[in-house]
Protein backbone atom coordinates (compact mmCIF):
# COMPACT_ATOMS: atom_id res chain seq x y z
CA UNK A 1 0.00 0.00 0.00
CA UNK A 2 2.53 2.21 0.55
CA UNK A 3 3.80 2.68 -2.58
CA UNK A 4 0.40 3.12 -4.25
CA UNK A 5 -0.69 4.95 -1.75
CA UNK A 6 1.63 7.39 -0.76
CA UNK A 7 1.59 9.76 2.47
CA UNK A 8 0.15 13.02 2.69
CA UNK A 9 0.05 15.91 4.72
CA UNK A 10 -2.95 17.82 5.68
CA UNK A 11 -3.89 21.41 6.20
CA UNK A 12 -7.19 22.96 6.92
CA UNK A 13 -8.16 26.52 7.83
CA UNK A 14 -11.11 26.74 9.46
CA UNK A 15 -13.85 28.83 9.26
CA UNK A 16 -12.63 31.48 11.61
CA UNK A 17 -9.00 30.48 11.08
CA UNK A 18 -6.12 32.78 9.63
CA UNK A 19 -4.25 30.24 8.33
CA UNK A 20 -3.99 26.70 7.26
CA UNK A 21 -2.42 24.61 10.16
CA UNK A 22 -1.11 20.98 9.72
CA UNK A 23 -3.85 18.89 11.32
CA UNK A 24 -2.67 15.25 9.93
CA UNK A 25 -1.21 12.74 7.48
CA UNK A 26 -3.30 10.10 5.46
CA UNK A 27 -3.09 7.90 2.61
CA UNK A 28 -4.26 8.58 -0.88
CA UNK A 29 -3.69 7.31 -4.46
CA UNK A 30 -3.23 11.22 -5.99
CA UNK A 31 -3.80 14.54 -4.72
CA UNK A 32 -7.82 14.68 -5.75
CA UNK A 33 -8.97 11.81 -3.48
CA UNK A 34 -6.44 12.87 -1.15
CA UNK A 35 -8.31 15.97 -0.64
CA UNK A 36 -11.69 14.19 -0.53
CA UNK A 37 -10.30 11.79 1.78
CA UNK A 38 -9.27 14.51 3.96
CA UNK A 39 -12.42 16.14 3.69
CA UNK A 40 -13.88 12.73 5.28
CA UNK A 41 -11.22 12.55 7.58
CA UNK A 42 -10.40 15.48 9.44
CA UNK A 43 -13.16 18.27 8.48
CA UNK A 44 -16.35 16.34 9.33
CA UNK A 45 -17.52 18.84 6.06
CA UNK A 46 -17.80 22.26 8.24
CA UNK A 47 -18.15 24.61 5.74
CA UNK A 48 -16.00 27.48 4.58
CA UNK A 49 -12.96 25.51 5.27
CA UNK A 50 -9.71 25.63 2.90
CA UNK A 51 -7.80 21.88 2.54
CA UNK A 52 -4.34 22.23 1.63
CA UNK A 53 -2.44 18.63 0.40
CA UNK A 54 0.95 17.88 -0.16
CA UNK A 55 2.71 15.02 -0.64
CA UNK A 56 4.99 14.00 2.25
CA UNK A 57 7.47 13.12 0.19
CA UNK A 58 7.54 16.94 -0.77
CA UNK A 59 8.19 18.24 2.51
CA UNK A 60 11.78 19.08 3.56
CA UNK A 61 12.36 19.37 7.07
CA UNK A 62 15.01 20.75 8.98
CA UNK A 63 17.08 18.34 11.02
CA UNK A 64 17.42 18.43 14.89
CA UNK A 65 21.25 17.83 14.06
CA UNK A 66 21.21 21.58 12.66
CA UNK A 67 19.47 22.87 15.62
CA UNK A 68 22.42 24.85 17.32
CA UNK A 69 23.37 26.24 13.93
CA UNK A 70 20.40 27.35 12.68
CA UNK A 71 18.38 28.62 15.70
CA UNK A 72 20.42 29.90 18.67
CA UNK A 73 22.31 32.75 17.60
CA UNK A 74 19.76 34.56 17.26
CA UNK A 75 19.40 34.13 21.23
CA UNK A 76 22.22 35.61 21.97
CA UNK A 77 21.63 38.86 19.96
CA UNK A 78 18.96 40.51 22.02
CA UNK A 79 18.43 43.20 19.15
CA UNK A 80 16.85 40.63 16.74
CA UNK A 81 13.69 40.06 19.12
CA UNK A 82 11.13 42.74 18.86
CA UNK A 83 10.52 43.30 22.24
CA UNK A 84 11.50 46.84 23.12
CA UNK A 85 8.71 48.54 20.72
CA UNK A 86 5.47 49.54 22.28
CA UNK A 87 2.44 48.01 20.76
CA UNK A 88 -0.62 49.84 20.52
CA UNK A 89 -3.75 48.45 21.92
CA UNK A 90 -5.30 48.15 18.66
CA UNK A 91 -3.14 45.60 17.42
CA UNK A 92 -3.89 41.87 17.61
CA UNK A 93 -2.60 38.74 16.65
CA UNK A 94 0.37 39.88 17.05
CA UNK B 1 -56.46 11.61 7.39
CA UNK B 2 -57.63 12.94 3.58
CA UNK B 3 -56.65 10.84 0.66
CA UNK B 4 -54.07 13.85 -0.80
CA UNK B 5 -52.65 13.68 2.85
CA UNK B 6 -52.20 10.06 2.53
CA UNK B 7 -50.49 10.52 -0.63
CA UNK B 8 -47.99 12.46 0.78
CA UNK B 9 -47.20 10.72 3.35
CA UNK B 10 -47.02 7.56 1.36
CA UNK B 11 -44.09 9.71 -0.89
CA UNK B 12 -42.26 10.76 2.59
CA UNK B 13 -42.02 7.30 3.26
CA UNK B 14 -40.26 6.56 0.20
CA UNK B 15 -37.75 8.63 0.30
CA UNK B 16 -36.89 8.57 4.25
CA UNK B 17 -37.16 4.44 3.10
CA UNK B 18 -34.52 4.78 0.12
CA UNK B 19 -32.31 6.73 2.58
CA UNK B 20 -32.68 4.46 5.54
CA UNK B 21 -32.19 1.52 3.77
CA UNK B 22 -29.06 2.41 1.98
CA UNK B 23 -27.31 3.90 5.16
CA UNK B 24 -28.13 0.52 6.92
CA UNK B 25 -25.77 -1.39 3.87
CA UNK B 26 -23.80 1.15 3.60
CA UNK B 27 -23.23 0.82 7.84
CA UNK B 28 -22.50 -3.17 7.06
CA UNK B 29 -19.05 -2.25 5.92
CA UNK B 30 -17.92 -0.26 8.88
CA UNK B 31 -14.33 -1.28 9.41
CA UNK B 32 -14.37 -3.50 6.19
CA UNK B 33 -13.60 -0.89 3.57
CA UNK B 34 -10.84 -1.28 1.33
CA UNK B 35 -8.66 1.28 3.11
CA UNK B 36 -8.81 3.78 6.05
CA UNK B 37 -9.96 6.55 4.38
CA UNK B 38 -12.71 4.93 2.45
CA UNK B 39 -13.75 3.36 5.57
CA UNK B 40 -14.28 6.90 6.81
CA UNK B 41 -16.10 8.28 3.53
CA UNK B 42 -18.36 4.84 3.60
CA UNK B 43 -19.76 5.74 7.43
CA UNK B 44 -19.71 9.30 6.55
CA UNK B 45 -22.59 8.56 3.46
CA UNK B 46 -24.33 6.44 5.72
CA UNK B 47 -24.69 9.09 8.45
CA UNK B 48 -25.73 11.53 5.85
CA UNK B 49 -28.45 9.60 4.55
CA UNK B 50 -29.74 8.50 8.28
CA UNK B 51 -29.78 12.00 9.12
CA UNK B 52 -31.93 12.59 5.98
CA UNK B 53 -34.58 9.45 6.56
CA UNK B 54 -34.91 11.02 10.18
CA UNK B 55 -35.87 13.77 8.51
CA UNK B 56 -38.34 12.61 6.18
CA UNK B 57 -39.40 10.19 8.91
CA UNK B 58 -40.49 12.95 11.27
CA UNK B 59 -42.19 14.93 8.35
CA UNK B 60 -44.34 11.81 7.61
CA UNK B 61 -44.95 10.71 11.33
CA UNK B 62 -46.55 14.38 11.95
CA UNK B 63 -48.44 14.55 8.78
CA UNK B 64 -50.31 11.21 9.46
CA UNK B 65 -51.06 11.68 13.35
CA UNK B 66 -50.96 8.44 14.11
CA UNK B 67 -48.61 8.59 16.66
CA UNK B 68 -45.91 7.04 14.60
CA UNK B 69 -42.53 8.67 14.95
CA UNK B 70 -39.63 8.14 13.17
CA UNK B 71 -38.65 5.08 15.37
CA UNK B 72 -41.75 3.50 15.22
CA UNK B 73 -41.24 4.33 11.01
CA UNK B 74 -38.18 2.93 10.94
CA UNK B 75 -38.29 -0.26 13.40
CA UNK B 76 -42.18 -1.30 13.69
CA UNK B 77 -42.35 -1.85 9.79
CA UNK B 78 -41.95 -5.11 8.28
CA UNK B 79 -40.46 -6.07 4.52
CA UNK B 80 -44.11 -5.12 3.06
CA UNK B 81 -44.70 -2.27 4.35
CA UNK B 82 -41.26 -0.43 3.08
CA UNK B 83 -41.09 1.58 -0.03
CA UNK B 84 -37.86 1.76 -0.77
CA UNK B 85 -36.27 1.14 -4.33
CA UNK B 86 -35.17 -2.24 -5.09
CA UNK B 87 -32.00 -0.57 -5.94
CA UNK B 88 -30.84 0.44 -2.69
CA UNK B 89 -31.74 -3.14 -0.96
CA UNK B 90 -29.33 -4.59 -3.07
CA UNK B 91 -26.40 -6.86 -1.06
CA UNK B 92 -23.06 -4.91 -1.23
CA UNK B 93 -21.11 -7.15 -2.96
CA UNK B 94 -17.74 -6.50 -3.84
CA UNK B 95 -16.65 -2.54 -3.69
CA UNK B 96 -17.77 -2.25 -7.44
CA UNK B 97 -20.96 -3.57 -6.59
CA UNK B 98 -21.30 -0.75 -3.85
CA UNK B 99 -19.86 2.05 -5.71
CA UNK B 100 -21.97 1.33 -8.31
CA UNK B 101 -25.35 1.34 -6.76
CA UNK B 102 -24.64 4.04 -4.59
CA UNK B 103 -23.36 5.52 -7.84
CA UNK B 104 -26.63 4.92 -9.65
CA UNK B 105 -28.76 6.28 -6.33
CA UNK B 106 -26.34 9.09 -5.72
CA UNK B 107 -27.60 10.12 -9.21
CA UNK B 108 -30.73 9.68 -9.28
CA UNK B 109 -31.31 11.58 -5.62
CA UNK B 110 -29.22 14.37 -6.65
CA UNK B 111 -31.45 15.34 -9.49
CA UNK B 112 -34.94 14.03 -7.21
CA UNK B 113 -33.65 15.96 -4.38
CA UNK B 114 -32.55 19.06 -6.04
CA UNK B 115 -36.38 18.98 -8.05
CA UNK B 116 -37.73 18.96 -4.60
CA UNK B 117 -35.72 21.83 -3.32
CA UNK B 118 -38.27 23.46 -5.99
CA UNK B 119 -41.53 21.70 -4.23
CA UNK B 120 -44.65 23.45 -3.68
CA UNK B 121 -44.60 22.41 -0.21
CA UNK B 122 -42.08 24.72 1.49
CA UNK B 123 -41.14 21.88 4.40
CA UNK B 124 -40.42 19.48 1.69
CA UNK B 125 -37.97 22.07 -0.31
CA UNK B 126 -36.21 22.46 3.31
CA UNK B 127 -35.15 19.40 4.01
CA UNK B 128 -34.33 18.99 0.14
CA UNK B 129 -32.21 21.97 0.32
CA UNK B 130 -30.44 20.92 3.33
CA UNK B 131 -29.90 17.11 2.09
CA UNK B 132 -28.27 18.16 -1.43
CA UNK B 133 -25.31 19.85 0.20
CA UNK B 134 -24.65 16.10 1.08
CA UNK B 135 -26.05 14.49 -2.07
CA UNK B 136 -23.71 16.63 -4.15
CA UNK B 137 -20.74 15.38 -2.22
CA UNK B 138 -22.00 11.72 -2.84
CA UNK B 139 -22.38 11.77 -6.25
CA UNK B 140 -19.10 13.51 -6.92
CA UNK B 141 -17.48 10.84 -4.70
CA UNK B 142 -19.08 8.07 -5.99
CA UNK B 143 -18.60 8.89 -10.03
CA UNK B 144 -15.12 9.67 -9.27
CA UNK B 145 -14.28 6.05 -7.62
CA UNK B 146 -16.64 4.47 -10.46
CA UNK B 147 -14.52 5.97 -12.67
CA UNK B 148 -11.15 5.35 -11.35
CA UNK B 149 -12.60 1.46 -11.17
CA UNK B 150 -13.78 0.86 -14.10
CA UNK B 151 -10.26 2.96 -16.30
CA UNK B 152 -8.37 0.77 -13.55
CA UNK B 153 -6.83 -2.19 -13.88
CA UNK B 154 -8.39 -4.71 -16.37
CA UNK B 155 -9.55 -6.85 -13.04
CA UNK B 156 -11.57 -3.45 -11.85
CA UNK B 157 -12.30 -2.58 -15.14
CA UNK B 158 -14.52 -6.45 -15.35
CA UNK B 159 -15.70 -6.13 -11.96
CA UNK B 160 -17.14 -2.95 -12.82
CA UNK B 161 -18.60 -4.09 -16.27
CA UNK B 162 -20.84 -6.70 -14.34
CA UNK B 163 -21.71 -4.59 -11.34
CA UNK B 164 -23.11 -2.14 -13.88
CA UNK B 165 -24.85 -5.18 -15.81
CA UNK B 166 -26.26 -6.76 -12.82
CA UNK B 167 -27.69 -3.42 -10.97
CA UNK B 168 -28.92 -2.35 -14.19
CA UNK B 169 -32.46 -3.55 -14.07
CA UNK B 170 -33.20 -2.03 -10.86
CA UNK B 171 -32.82 1.65 -12.04
CA UNK B 172 -35.84 2.20 -14.10
CA UNK B 173 -37.93 1.23 -11.02
CA UNK B 174 -37.66 5.45 -10.07
CA UNK B 175 -38.71 6.59 -13.24
CA UNK B 176 -41.90 4.29 -13.22
CA UNK B 177 -44.34 6.44 -11.29
CA UNK B 178 -47.72 5.28 -10.32
CA UNK B 179 -50.34 7.16 -8.82
CA UNK B 180 -49.12 8.09 -6.13
CA UNK B 181 -45.79 9.84 -7.87
CA UNK B 182 -48.61 10.87 -10.13
CA UNK B 183 -50.90 13.34 -6.97
CA UNK B 184 -47.22 14.53 -6.18
CA UNK B 185 -46.78 15.74 -9.80
CA UNK B 186 -49.84 17.15 -10.53
CA UNK B 187 -49.74 19.21 -6.98
CA UNK B 188 -46.14 20.61 -8.07
CA UNK B 189 -44.80 18.92 -4.85
CA UNK B 190 -42.32 16.23 -6.98
CA UNK B 191 -40.78 16.51 -10.57
CA UNK B 192 -41.96 14.95 -13.57
CA UNK B 193 -40.71 11.40 -14.40
CA UNK B 194 -39.33 12.34 -17.93
CA UNK B 195 -37.23 15.16 -16.59
CA UNK B 196 -35.50 13.29 -14.44
CA UNK B 197 -35.26 10.14 -16.67
CA UNK B 198 -33.14 12.41 -19.17
CA UNK B 199 -30.84 13.84 -16.75
CA UNK B 200 -30.04 10.66 -15.31
CA UNK B 201 -29.09 9.09 -18.14
CA UNK B 202 -27.40 11.70 -19.46
CA UNK B 203 -25.43 11.86 -16.41
CA UNK B 204 -25.04 7.98 -15.87
CA UNK B 205 -23.87 7.64 -19.58
CA UNK B 206 -21.26 10.50 -19.19
CA UNK B 207 -19.76 9.09 -16.53
CA UNK B 208 -19.66 5.37 -17.78
CA UNK B 209 -17.99 6.55 -20.94
CA UNK B 210 -14.94 8.42 -18.81
CA UNK B 211 -14.94 4.82 -16.99
CA UNK B 212 -14.50 3.06 -19.90
CA UNK B 213 -17.88 1.08 -19.09
CA UNK B 214 -20.23 -0.30 -21.45
CA UNK B 215 -23.60 1.40 -20.47
CA UNK B 216 -26.87 -0.95 -20.90
CA UNK B 217 -29.71 -0.17 -23.21
CA UNK B 218 -31.88 2.19 -21.53
CA UNK B 219 -34.51 0.39 -22.71
CA UNK B 220 -33.90 -2.83 -21.19
CA UNK B 221 -36.25 -4.82 -19.07
CA UNK B 222 -36.50 -3.30 -15.53
CA UNK B 223 -37.00 -4.78 -12.55
CA UNK B 224 -40.50 -3.08 -10.25
CA UNK B 225 -42.10 -3.61 -7.24
CA UNK B 226 -40.32 -2.05 -4.43
CA UNK B 227 -42.43 1.21 -4.46
CA UNK B 228 -45.50 -1.09 -3.43
CA UNK B 229 -43.44 -3.25 -0.82
CA UNK B 230 -42.74 -6.23 -2.93
CA UNK B 231 -39.17 -6.44 -2.32
CA UNK B 232 -36.61 -8.35 -3.41
CA UNK B 233 -35.62 -11.25 -1.06
CA UNK B 234 -33.09 -9.45 0.74
CA UNK B 235 -34.75 -7.10 2.74
CA UNK B 236 -35.79 -9.20 5.18
CA UNK B 237 -32.54 -10.49 6.19
CA UNK B 238 -31.53 -6.83 6.56
CA UNK B 239 -34.65 -5.54 8.38
CA UNK B 240 -34.16 -9.04 10.78
CA UNK B 241 -30.81 -7.68 11.63
CA UNK B 242 -32.04 -4.33 12.39
CA UNK B 243 -35.22 -4.16 13.72
CA UNK B 244 -33.85 -7.40 16.33
CA UNK B 245 -33.37 -5.07 19.21
CA UNK B 246 -36.52 -3.24 19.16
CA UNK B 247 -38.96 -6.22 18.30
CA UNK B 248 -37.00 -7.82 21.47
CA UNK B 249 -37.54 -5.21 24.11
CA UNK B 250 -40.18 -3.59 22.52
CA UNK B 251 -40.87 0.10 23.96
CA UNK B 252 -37.94 0.31 25.32
CA UNK B 253 -35.94 4.20 25.40
CA UNK B 254 -32.50 4.25 24.02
Amino acid sequence: MSKEWPLWEVFIRSQHGLAHKHVGSLHAPDADMALNNARDVYTRRNEGVSIWVVRAADIVASSPFDKAALFEPANSKVYRHPTFFPMPEEVKNL
Amino acid sequence: MDAKCEAKCAYLLRLGDNALVLSQRLSELCGKGPALEEDMALTNVALDLLGQARLWFTHAGELENRGRDEDALAYLRDAHDFRNLLLVEQPNGNYAHTLVRQFFFDTWHYFQVGALTQSSDQRIAGIAEKSLKEITYHLRRSGDLVVRLGDGTALSHAYTQTAVDELWMYTGEAFNYDEIDLQMVAQGIAPAAEGLRAQWLAHVGDILAEATITMPPPDAWMQKGGKAGRHTEHLGYLLAEMQFLQRAYPGATW
